[in-house]
């Protein structure tokens, strides 16, 4: 199944390393991942191969870095062939990215615009992904497979439990829908594997926003 | 020809991200119908319709299916519209292509903005930020004539519009953000990839683009007091 060297540049908490952690782990790709040290500094091989971002998670392809999550699970569907994360039809991949850009921009807020959400509107924000799930077991790949938009989104779903801690509200009681498709998603073992334990990360996130002068 | 069915756009003609679907649409000779929406106050219930999420323009529309978001509409159009392939054939081209595109989105344009909406020493400030993203934005060219190399790849349909936004900020606040002394190459290309004929021959005129925007400045620095 591999096809060449495989290294990743790796977070245990990052949600955008989890993308591509599960990525590969859907493919059966092999790969060997070195974690960053956050709070000790970057390391060379991080800055050498993503100079620009200086950011996890990095893929190294026989030697050949790759970084932005959403770009690298593309890749990684178009470098080894199943099974495949994207719809085979134009429309349905064009759907499949119009969500994992929205999760992007309205979660994370790559686009540049304020970066704190505030509870309400990251509430809003789940019940328009809940719409788009609609009565389906996942957001899809072929059919009603798990795919693309399960493997983008599910990272930021290992936040939840500190999201609710921090915000004061269970996402099942606004989105039980979604709550759901999560508690699917971490039946499949190429999740299990790679999801961390959610209160590990409040309790990291905790710290965190503490160094920040957050709390 | 793949076969096109029938094609809308709904766009607006003072919007970037509308005319790199114009240029991708073009480069690949589909035809389409143009429906102009009256923005930004004036949307339609048909923009409304199929674009609930970000009631945003552009939006493609493709035997009656709606796509948002003007790069998932190019990679839909070079998906569906085979002729004149936009992006590479080598995955990790691919990924290339799809980063720079991404880099000028988040990371060049709000800067630019940001450049726009300020003034004084806030102002000067957000030029040196913004020349730096343009700097970096340059060396994806890595010297040759294209992000393509030598012809127009999906990188520069999708970043071709910063060259001419730099244009707009400098004319309108004075500022400085691409020189040829400081960014010869990027400056190079922003001027070449504007000259190639069917880009060129959907360019809106210079000066509506600068009496709108100027106008959309007037209007934010109003709504500030």
């Amino acid at each position: 199944m591999s096809k060449g060297d495989v290294v990743l540049l790796d977070c245990w908490v990052s949600p955008f390393c989890m993308r591509v952690k599960i990525a590969l782990n859907e493919k059966g790709v092999e790969y060997k991942h070195r974690e960053e040290d956050l709070f000790g500094g970057k390391s060379e091989l991080l800055l050498n191969s993503n100079p620009i971002h200086k950011k996890v998670p990095v893929l190294l392809h026989d030697g050949k870095p790759l970084s932005e999550s959403t770009i690298i699970v593309g890749y990684i569907d178009e470098t080894w062939a199943s099974p495949p994360l994207l719809p085979s039809c134009a429309y349905g991949r064009a759907k499949a990215r119009f969500w994992a850009d929205f999760i992007d921009k309205k979660i994370w807020r790559t686009n540049g615009e304020e970066r704190e959400v505030g509870t309400r509107d990251f509430i809003e924000t789940l019940k328009q992904l809940e719409e788009a799930l609609g009565e389906r077991n996942y957001f899809g790949g072929e059919g009603d497979a798990f795919g693309f938009v399960d493997i983008i989104a599910v990272g930021m779903a290992s936040w939840f439990h500190a999201y609710e801690k921090f915000g004061g509200f269970k996402v099942e009681d606004h989105c039980p829908k979604l709550s759901a498709w999560l508690k699917r998603c971490k039946q499949r073992e190429s999740v299990r594997k790679v999801l961390p334990d959610p209160e590990k990360v409040y309790e990291f996130l905790l710290m965190f926003r503490k160094m920040q002068g957050l709390d | 020809m793949a076969d096109g069915g029938e094609v809308k756009l709904l766009g607006f003609w003072g919007s970037p991200y509308a005319l790199r679907v114009i240029w991708a649409l073009k480069l690949k000779q589909v035809p389409y119908d143009y429906l102009e929406e009256d923005l930004p106050n004036n949307k339609s219930s048909l923009l409304l319709q199929y674009n609930p999420v970000h009631k945003k323009v552009p939006v493609l529309v493709h035997h009656g299916k709606p796509i948002a978001e003007s790069l998932v509409i190019l990679e839909y159009i070079d998906e569906t519209w085979k002729q004149s392939p936009l992006l590479p054939q080598d995955p990790s081209e691919r990924a290339r292509a799809r980063f720079w595109a991404k880099f000028a989105d988040e990371k060049c344009m709000p800067a630019m903005k940001a450049v726009f909406c300020s003034e004084g020493e806030e102002q000067q400030k957000a030029v040196l930020e913004a020349r730096e993203t343009l700097k970096t934005l340059e060396s994806g060219l890595e010297g040759k004539l294209f992000f393509g190399g030598e012809t127009i790849n999906f990188a520069d349909v999708a970043t071709g519009y910063i060259g001419f936004w730099a244009r707009i900020v400098e004319e309108i606040t004075g500022t400085s953000l691409i020189d040829a002394e400081s960014m010869p190459s990027l400056d190079a290309w922003s001027k070449r990839f504007l000259e190639l004929p069917i880009i060129k021959e959907c360019m809106p005129p210079w000066d509506k683009l600068i009496e709108l925007n100027s106008g959309f400045l007037k209007m934010y620095l109003a709504s500030l007091k």
